[in-house]
């Protein structure tokens, strides 16, 4: 099983961390794993995004052409990254932050979830990201929500450990959701 | 087994310096290497070793020459144009065969160009870069686990032969995250220096080095000596990867991220009914000409895939002697090329070979 995910979002929503969660959470569990992010010249507003690949073989190639999955953020990622998921594929919205005509124009499968807004419930948008991922989770099955708490211990710096329930409550609400 | 870590290529490569036993770091900010340099600002300290930021990309590479010249294990790194400002300094540290470590993690060019990846550097490391009859040891890793093991074989490598040993990957494999085992690879042992300059002591003689030496028949000499060095390097330290060659109609030639593509293009290929090798030179310098060149004998064509304008061609050419057709499908500018276009490529080179 191989699945090629990209992450995407503005600068700050936590596209990057959600991915390197991902890929330690899959290392975790024994897979080969990779995580690339985009670094060329952002601008502030601009799209930031992520390849992670979570495999049971050899990783290949870690750039993604076509993507079993685009979690995406906002709307420019939606209208950048829809075009590269396969047909097979599904997308991930945060319909917070895209405009519902948007996603209903989609020809491609999507999940629309209003993460930004429930994160906000929780306290915080900076839990939208993992809120999702708590959406991917009970879509695919591919990794269990305990290999993404022990990941949050790893990507976390330990200052940061006691938001290690919180993040675990944002990702559980998102399973549920 | 130890434990698996996700990291990132950059921090990788400077854990792996200090591993070797680096206690010297010269640098100068640079995208997309710069996190070697953080790495090391906060390691170096901690376990007595230097961290120094150079006032610029030439102070920095004759900090290495200095430190090295001592017997330290010392290591500069930067990308494309930083490396270019280090030529000077690379070519004088040849001369003067003292050990040195370089990082190159490629980005675009020609000139300031753009930060990301690219191995147009190709020539640049292989062929000379500065000026003189002189090499470095080039190793070219495509994985992350790579960057650890060849970083450390570097620093061997550089100690063995008293010259450079060039690390060159490129922008991706320095941003992309893997998982890294930093197991026991091999020996990192202190290589006896008794050419170093760091005080008499017992030994009843001083040590000199410089790279000047205005007596031809001298110079000549050491010309000499250099080259019988580089036929030696040659006889031993050639590596390289052969992936699904005994039965390939055409091989392809690639390294760094892009033979990592190749990977992905073979099993597309497959499903077509067209069987892809896949040779990776992990030394680029020295090249394996024979071990590319020998199956000449059984495919149709090879084609060398490159992220610049076609440069290691020519090696593949020279391995290939006239025996077989050597095509070139590359991108620039900081295009990857995707499994797509490669396999429209081979598919297009086979029509041609068949007719």
């Amino acid at each position: 099983m191989q699945y090629e995910i990209i992450i995407a979002g503005f600068g700050g929503q936590g596209v990057l961390s959600a991915g390197r969660l991902l890929a330690y959470a899959g290392m975790i569990e024994g897979k080969n794993v990779s995580w690339l992010p985009s670094y060329g010249p952002e601008m502030r507003g601009g799209t930031a995004n992520c390849h992670v690949i979570i495999s049971d073989d050899e990783v290949g190639s870690p750039i993604i052409n076509h993507a079993d999955i685009a979690i995406c953020m906002n709307l420019p990622s939606f209208e950048k990254f829809e075009k590269l998921v396969k047909d097979d594929g599904f997308i991930l919205a945060d319909s917070s932050m895209i405009e519902p005509l948007k996603l209903a124009s989609s020809h491609k499968k999507h999940h629309d979830i209003n993460a930004t807004e429930r994160a906000f419930e929780l306290g915080n948008k900076a839990y939208a990201n993992i809120f999702i991922l708590g959406k991917l989770l009970a879509v695919t099955k591919m990794l269990t929500p305990e290999s993404i708490e022990q990941a949050l211990y790893k990507v976390l710096p330990p200052k940061k450990h006691n938001l290690i329930p919180i993040e675990m409550k944002a990702l559980k609400t998102g399973m549920e959701n | 087994m130890g434990e698996k870590v996700l990291m990132k290529g950059n921090d990788v490569i400077a854990e792996a310096s200090i591993r070797a036993g680096c206690k010297c770091y010269f640098g100068y900010p640079i995208t997309p290497q710069t996190e070697i340099s953080h790495y090391l600002a906060e390691a170096l300290p901690k376990i007595g070793g230097v961290f120094l930021q150079a006032e610029s990309e030439i102070a920095a590479i004759n900090m290495v020459y200095g430190a090295s010249s001592a017997g330290i294990r010392a290591m500069t790194s930067s990308s494309s144009p930083g490396i270019s400002l280090k030529q000077e300094g690379i070519s004088y540290i040849a001369g003067a065969e003292i050990p040195a470590v370089v990082v190159n993690v490629v980005r675009c060019g020609p000139g300031l160009g753009g930060i990301l990846p690219g191995q147009c550097d190709y020539f640049q490391a292989t062929k000379g870069g500065g000026h003189g009859d002189y090499h470095n040891i080039v190793l070219a890793p495509n994985s992350v686990q790579e960057l650890y093991e060849l970083t450390v074989r570097c620093f061997n490598l550089a100690d063995k032969y008293r010259m450079c040993a060039m690390l060159m990957a490129d922008g991706s494999l320095g941003q992309m995250m893997e998982a890294v085992e930093f197991r026991e690879i091999e020996d990192i042992e202190a290589i006896d220096k008794p050419w170093a300059t760091n005080g008499m002591g017992t030994r009843g003689h001083s040590n000199y080095i410089s790279s000047v030496n205005v007596n031809p028949d001298e110079l000549e000499k050491l010309n000499q000596r250099l080259q019988a060095k580089y036929r030696e390097v040659t006889k031993n330290e050639i590596m390289y990867e052969e992936v699904n060659c005994d039965n390939a109609d055409i091989m392809v030639v690639s390294y760094g991220t892009t033979s990592r593509i190749i990977k992905n293009v073979i099993k597309d290929a497959r499903k077509m009914g067209i069987n892809v090798g896949l040779f990776r030179p992990i030394s680029l310098w020295p090249f394996p000409y024979d071990e590319l060149g020998k199956h000449a004998s059984h495919v149709k064509a090879f084609l060398s895939v490159e992220l610049s304008a076609g440069q290691m061609i020519d090696d593949v050419r020279l391995s290939v002697n006239g025996k077989k057709n050597c095509y070139f499908y590359g991108r620039t500018g900081g295009n990857i090329p995707s499994q797509k276009e490669i396999l429209d490529e081979i598919v297009k080179i086979l029509e041609k070979e068949d007719r």
